[in-house]
């Protein structure tokens, strides 16, 4: 993990020079989602709570940006933090009702909040603009670096995800992570060790919705533009496909399923003009086909299955044949989520 | 021959020397007219942006019908001997994917120009890019009143009369034409319906607002609105002003006829469809109601043996069968992309970015086949609103039967100084 984030970032880091001002902005986006899913993914794969409605977090994160820095001046920093904030709390409020909701009911319930999305943005027009939506200010270059805006977009986006990365490893590593996990695999079984179910499912909402809602606020800032049309519940199904094409119990899943949803659908109208979205959803048949447990679950897979083959070959040390197990386990409950929506 | 060359030797680096200088201040000059990207001797490339798909997409056959129309100028010979390569991406009516194709278009493709991109949100979540940029985003599909500001906004211009524009019409009509007018507004709470009522209230100016005895509205979310219709007939009002999109349109004209309340009706243009709206009011409740309109409507049999009406029918035909001539989008995709070709005719072969804007910002009593006659496409350096008249029309029971003169709009200043 930590040497996977480490070539991440350094590639990550280093990828600009390389790169023409929009395909700088086309990785913007890809972290952007990045970020998105790994809210969605902790959510998801590690909690086994349904959600087809997080396109309304990436709302309130892009809107608190978008209202914080035109109308109230305040810089935009803490405007992705009041947008963190504020998609912490309400994801936390909706995940209290919302836990008499299990599996395909509560996919229903959040879906009703996506469908509801656009139309409440436009209700409350005095502060969102109503569908002329809201214009924003570009960050610019701080302390006169010598990159162009795009490239500043870019670290920004790629920074809050490293962060977040590590923060979301470091979750759910810990006990609140095995809490988290436990109660997707039994939750009977975690009740009676003593987790308290309730609380954690909607601390996950709420830390889910937050991944989400900061993701919202650079979304807002790297397009500089805001409007209802951006929040149709075509977005939140849109992040449902990133997250279990990328691997929904993985982290870095969010990435690969990130770069999904940012180029595939480009791509498609490359191939075919006239059906783009025919080609979106061969593709995507292709990649559950050739992948069930996503982009990541086959790059375990196919790390485990070489530790395995180097194991046979020489008497491999102990830590890695644990390793290759503890990665066959993971993907297997990865499985059990995907394939037993219960 | 040998020797004669030899000789020379000091002169032949002064050559060299002034070859080298003529060849960097040929360098210079040609910078100083390079030419913008997206042009080539053979080829003039166009982007744009619109709904292909999702809620909007009904609208995408209007590109289509501009991709047909550039096939047709491309079989006959392109514009000064350049083909139009015509690049339209996908956006879905979402502004974040309108933004990324449109810098897809601008950065990766290398278009000269964007043209016709549609909706109001898209067009706004590109609007200061483009000028940022200083790529034109040419003749807006969008009725927002925003989108004529030559000083803030040089390179956007719009195309379309505005719903500020229109309302200003049926202002001056009721001023000229109906003493002791007593007026009931009933409008859909959002953007659009203010912008509407902007334009009214604006061309009835300070002492005609007095007139308004009644303004009701509805949200779109709401399932009927024949309370308002109720409160409007009991404010006493001799004039209504129906500013709804379709379905809300339809209601209300019948609500209307059912309670016995027979008062001059205007209905909005994008409600005019006969089939979507006046056809469910029915069209006995309809007669009589007045609209403006701009275009020919190619539905409409008034039309059937005009020839330009026809040369539209049989280029449909040829280019894009698919499409339904009789929907008015077609005929509107038809007459935007005739508005391109001729600016791009006018400017010759200075098809520089700023240039095709100075040749956009000076048309000058343009009529294209599909629009009414009498109705003229006129901009200048400070108006960046193409088509401002309107012709009136009343539903006859069957079909929209044009009356009176042309009326111009009014601009919406206001909507410039915010």
């Amino acid at each position: 993990m930590r040497l996977g984030l480490l070539l991440v970032a350094g590639v990550g880091y280093l990828l600009p020079a390389a790169l023409s001002s929009y395909q700088t902005f086309e990785f913007t986006q890809v972290f952007i989602y990045a970020v998105a899913l790994l809210g969605l993914n902790i959510l998801i794969g590690y909690n086994g709570q349904f959600s087809l409605g997080h396109g309304a977090f990436y709302a309130i994160g892009a809107y608190t940006t978008a209202i914080m820095t035109t109308r109230w001046d305040i810089p935009y920093g803490w405007a992705i933090i009041a947008a963190g904030a504020l998609s912490l709390v309400v994801g936390f409020l909706f995940g209290l009702p919302a836990l008499r909701f299990e599996g395909l009911y509560l996919a229903l319930a959040t879906f009703a909040l996506a469908l509801a999305t656009p139309q409440v943005l436009k209700y409350f027009d005095t502060w969102t603009g109503g569908s002329q939506g809201i214009v924003l200010d570009k960050p610019s270059v701080p302390l006169g670096l010598p990159i162009s805006a795009d490239q500043y977009l870019y670290y920004l986006s790629l920074t809050v995800l490293v962060i977040l990365l590590l923060l979301a490893h470091n979750l759910l590593r810990g006990r609140a992570g095995r809490a988290i996990t436990a109660i997707r695999d039994n939750p009977i079984a975690a009740e009676a060790m003593g987790v308290n179910a309730a609380l954690y499912k909607s601390l996950t909402f709420g830390v889910s919705a937050m991944y989400t809602g900061i993701a919202g606020a650079l979304g807002a800032l790297a397009v500089a533009f805001v409007a209802p049309d951006t929040f149709s519940a075509f977005l939140s199904i849109n992040f449902l496909v990133g997250s279990v094409v990328g691997g929904v119990a993985s982290i870095s899943g969010a990435i690969f399923g990130g770069a999904f949803i940012e180029f595939v659908p480009t791509y498609a109208q490359e191939i075919s003009r006239a059906a783009p979205w025919a080609i979106f959803g061969l593709t995507l048949i292709i990649f559950m086909y050739v992948m069930p447990t996503g982009v990541a679950g086959l790059i375990r897979r196919v790390a485990a299955a070489l530790a395995r083959s180097m194991a046979s070959e020489q008497p491999a040390p102990d830590s890695q044949t644990a390793a290759a197990e503890a990665a066959e386990g993971n993907r297997g409950s990865a499985r059990a989520v995907l394939g037993k929506p219960d | 021959m040998v020797r004669r060359s030899r000789r020379p030797n000091v002169p032949r680096k002064i050559v060299l020397f002034a070859l080298g200088i003529a060849l960097i201040l040929g360098l210079h000059v040609k910078t100083a007219w390079a030419q913008d990207p997206g042009v080539t001797a053979t080829e003039i490339k166009i982007g744009n942006t619109a709904p292909y798909s999702g809620p909007a997409s009904a609208y995408g056959t209007i590109l289509k019908t501009v991709a047909a129309y550039f096939r047709k100028v491309n079989d006959e010979g392109g514009i000064n001997g350049r083909k139009i390569n015509f690049i339209s991406y996908d956006d879905s009516y979402s502004p974040p994917k309108t933004y990324e194709m449109t810098r897809k278009l601008v950065e990766q493709d290398h278009v000269l120009l964007d043209f016709a991109p549609l909706g109001t949100p898209p067009n706004t979540a590109i609007w200061k890019y483009m000028n940022q940029h200083q790529v034109p985003q040419l003749f807006v599909l969008t009725g927002a009143s925003k989108w004529g500001d030559p000083k803030g906004h040089p390179w956007t211009m719009g195309w379309q009369p505005t719903y500020y524009s229109e309302a200003s019409v049926y202002a001056h009509y009721v001023l000229d034409h109906i003493p002791h007018a007593k007026i009931g507004i009933l409008y859909q709470n959002d953007d659009y319906g203010k912008d509407y009522l902007a334009g009214f209230e604006d061309g009835l100016a300070a002492q005609g607002r007095r007139l308004i005895v009644n303004r009701q509205s509805y949200e779109v979310t709401d399932p009927r609105i024949d309370s308002q219709i109720v409160n409007l007939k009991n404010s006493g009002a001799n004039v209504f002003v129906n500013i709804t999109t379709p379905k809300f349109a339809a209601m209300a004209i019948r609500k209307v006829h059912e309670i016995g309340w027979r008062p001059v009706q205007f209905l909005n243009n994008v409600s005019a469809s006969v089939g979507a709206v006046l056809k469910p009011a029915g069209f006995e409740a309809s007669k009589g109601v007045m609209t403006g309109i701009f275009g020919k409507d190619p539905s409409d049999p008034m039309w059937k043996d005009d020839p330009a009406m026809k040369r539209y029918y049989a280029f449909l035909q040829r280019y894009n069968p698919a499409a339904d001539p009789k929907d008015a989008f077609n005929a509107v995709g038809y007459s935007v992309a005739q508005t391109l070709v001729y600016v791009l005719k006018r400017s010759g072969n200075n098809l520089s970015r700023a240039n095709i804007m100075r040749e956009a910002a000076n048309i000058r009593d343009l009529n294209l086949p599909l629009l009414m006659s009498g109705i003229m496409i006129n901009t200048s350096p400070t108006d960046f609103y193409p088509i401002k008249q309107l012709q009136l029309a009343k539903f006859n029971g069957q079909r929209w039967e044009p009356f009176g003169t042309v009326y111009a709009g009014a601009i919406n200043r206001q909507a410039l100084v915010q």
